[in-house]
């Protein structure tokens, strides 16, 4: 067996060049899946993961729907603002619902002293949102009650603050700017690390009513997060918050909602349409450049064998086998398409690297993907190698040495 | 197995081969009888055409006759009548050449990128030799021929007469129980040829069974016994006269 792996490595060093640009079919077949599963491997690190942190069971009530055409998008946003007013609204009437929460989204410049952050996710929030978020404190406390009616200047800031605002001071009870405003800082989160590309700890809770006093106009619209009281009660959450909206909104029956109901598994619904249409997509590139890469594979060892027919003739005179003959030339095909998928592999590997270097996509080419590599060379080098290395096997050592 | 002494190395009984070439039919032998004991030393001639390379493959169980039967160390190789046919397959053909024939051919037959060395090892690889043992006994087949310090030369850095040595010292290595030779000297100058010829000499004399074709007289006359072939057919079947051959 060592022998023919040595045999065939010999024979491919023979015709380098040739050998090369016949597994350039199967390199892009291997490349094409291989980038692809680095960008999907990717999402699943971060995507995947952020929306399940959404909660599954975190209903948000917006006027408009997360995954819409353009025209609804647009009408929606003619659409009443939901207010402030709608969460406690809620809370009161619902059966299934444990925890409501404002969610407002504003970006902010923060300054302590000298330092300054530009960029920081400012979200206005209110004291439930510590169970609907799941966040938890390293020191301080979270918003309250007090704080909200009070439209209190108070922050509660991620671990990413910590670090490069106060430079190892300790931020509890001192005081920082957001977009000029001053705030008391109260509480300082645990550290969450990457999400989808953004730095989770580069936020900011405070209470949504400060936010809009200081910051928003009075219109603005705002999103209200809804937790229900157990997972397995979404749907009726889901319905009961639905009925107490359109009361809220004074909607007549018959008439459309003019609010959505937003739901994690919507955007799980989505990431798996979207990574499913990409896999598909990989798979067909894939699949017909490893044909073509085949049938190039096929073709060169054809020509190989023609051009060998001598040494095989040789081969046998001296007591080759037929099948040792047969595994010399499909070990052979099998290394050409080898060289394929190495190939691909380096190219897609490069290529993640590239993605991960330059964007915030943490693609990375999966183990699996070895195993993938394994399986298309021993697929494609026997199914294409298999007539080639058979003519070959069945050659007449007479007729073969005395070939010209 | 049956006995070597009374059947011989080699047993022919009317070997016939028919090339079916579609319209008309090339009878290149025509029933050709034949006994060779162990340790004999023949030579085969006759004109261009007549069957000699035919009769050498048929031995060297290269190829099979189209009648006739075949004994090789009492076994059987091939037995066609009309009522019946026998013939081993291919895979027992394969390993009848690689563990009890050497052949030897006109145009050497070497692998051309690979080296001395490997190439006199390869029927040992065949035979599922371990590797270590390839490589001694390759290196001693190298040294019978007097080429050991040749084993990483490639066939194109050698000389002819060096190749056909090199050609030899492969059939030598697998100690084969005969050594056929086609026309070994035909692509040599007569000086090589001679030197050939000559380790064929020491070669036989330690025992070696050896066949060559030739059309050259003072190659032929190197043998103990000169088989001429005509048409197909053994024409004559001489012994030679011990000694003469040394001093032409
Ligand atoms: N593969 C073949 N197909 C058809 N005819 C062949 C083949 N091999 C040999 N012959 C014919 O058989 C006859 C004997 O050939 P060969 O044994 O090679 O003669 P020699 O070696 O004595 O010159 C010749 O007429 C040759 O043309
Ligand atoms: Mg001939």
């Amino acid at each position: 067996m060592i022998e023919v792996l040595r045999i065939a490595g010999a024979a491919l060093w023979a015709h380098k060049f040739r050998a090369l640009l016949t597994t350039l079919g199967i390199a892009i077949g291997i490349f094409t899946v291989g980038v692809v599963m680095a960008i999907i491997e990717g999402l699943n690190a971060s995507f995947a993961e952020q929306i399940s942190s959404m909660g599954s069971d975190v209903l948000y009530v917006d006027k408009r729907g997360w995954f819409q055409g353009r025209d609804a998008w647009v009408l929606s946003r003619q659409r009443r603002n939901i207010g402030l007013d709608a969460g406690e609204y809620i809370l009161q009437r619902a059966q299934y619902v444990s925890h409501v929460s404002p969610r407002i989204y504003q970006g902010g410049r923060l300054k302590y002293k000298e330092n300054s952050l530009e960029r920081v996710a400012v979200l206005g929030a209110a004291a439930d949102m510590a169970v609907i978020a799941g966040v938890e404190l390293v020191d301080g406390r979270f918003l309250s009650k007090l704080d909200s009616q009070r439209k209190k200047a108070v922050v509660v800031i991620g671990a990413a603050i910590d670090e490069n605002l106060f430079g190892g001071e300790d931020p509890l009870g001192k005081r920082l700017s957001i977009n000029g405003r001053k705030f008391l800082v109260i509480g300082i989160l645990e550290k969450q690390g990457q999400m989808m590309g953004r730095n989770l700890d580069n936020m900011i809770y405070i209470p949504a009513e400060t936010l809009l006093k200081m910051f928003g106009r009075r219109w603005r619209n705002i999103t209200i997060a809804v937790k229900a009281s157990s997972p397995d009660l979404i749907n009726e959450a889901r319905d009961e918050v639905e009925g107490i909206m359109r009361r809220y909104r004074q909607i007549r029956p018959g008439q459309p909602n003019d609010f959505a109901i937003n739901q994690q598994s919507a955007l799980q619904e989505l990431y798996d349409n979207a990574t499913r249409m990409l896999w598909m997509v990989a798979i067909g590139i894939g699949s017909i450049a490893l044909i073509v890469g085949g049938v190039g594979v096929m073709n060169i060892m054809l020509v190989t064998v023609t051009e060998r027919t001598v040494e095989i003739g040789i081969r046998k005179s001296l007591g080759a086998r037929r099948r040792t003959i047969l595994w010399q030339f499909l070990v052979e095909s099998m290394a050409v398409s080898a060289l394929g998928v190495v190939v691909g592999f380096v190219m897609a590997s490069g290529v993640a690297v590239f993605v991960q270097r330059y964007t915030t996509l943490a693609a990375r080419v999966p183990p699996t993907w070895i195993a993938l590599g394994i399986g298309v060379v021993v697929v494609v080098g026997l199914i294409f190698g298999l007539w080639p290395a058979t003519k070959a096997a069945r050659l007449d050592p007479i007729e073969a040495l005395r070939y010209e | 197995m049956a006995t070597p002494g009374q059947n011989g190395l080699i047993n022919f009984q009317g070997i016939t081969k028919v090339y079916d070439m579609g319209k008309e039919q090339v009878h290149a032998l025509r029933g050709v009888d034949l006994t060779i004991q162990a340790n004999e030393y023949i030579s085969i001639m006759g004109p261009s055409g007549s069957g000699k390379s035919t009769l050498m493959n048929i031995i060297g169980c290269l190829d099979t006759p189209t009648r006739g039967r075949y004994e090789f160390e009492g076994e059987l190789v091939s037995d066609v009548t009309d009522e019946q046919t026998f013939k081993m397959d291919d895979d027992q053909l394969a390993g009848i050449r690689n563990r009890k024939i050497g052949f030897v051919f006109q145009t050497f037959n070497l692998l051309a990128r690979t080296t001395a060395l490997r190439n006199v090892e390869l029927p040992l690889v065949y035979a599922g030799v371990s590797r270590r043992d390839r490589l001694v006994r390759a290196q001693a087949a190298l040294e019978m021929v007097g080429l050991e310090d040749r084993s990483t030369h490639r066939p194109s850095e050698l000389s002819g007469g060096q190749r056909q040595r090199v050609a030899i010292a492969r059939a030598l290595v697998t100690h084969p129980s005969i050594i056929l030779a086609d026309e070994p000297t035909g692509n040599l100058d007569s000086t090589t040829g001679r030197e050939i010829m000559s380790l064929f000499d020491d070669l036989q004399e330690q025992g070696n069974t050896i066949i060559l074709v030739t059309h050259e007289p003072h190659v032929a006359e190197h043998a103990h016994r000169i088989i001429h072939i005509l048409d197909g057919q053994i024409d004559r079947d001489e012994q030679v006269v011990k000694g003469k051959a040394d001093f032409q």
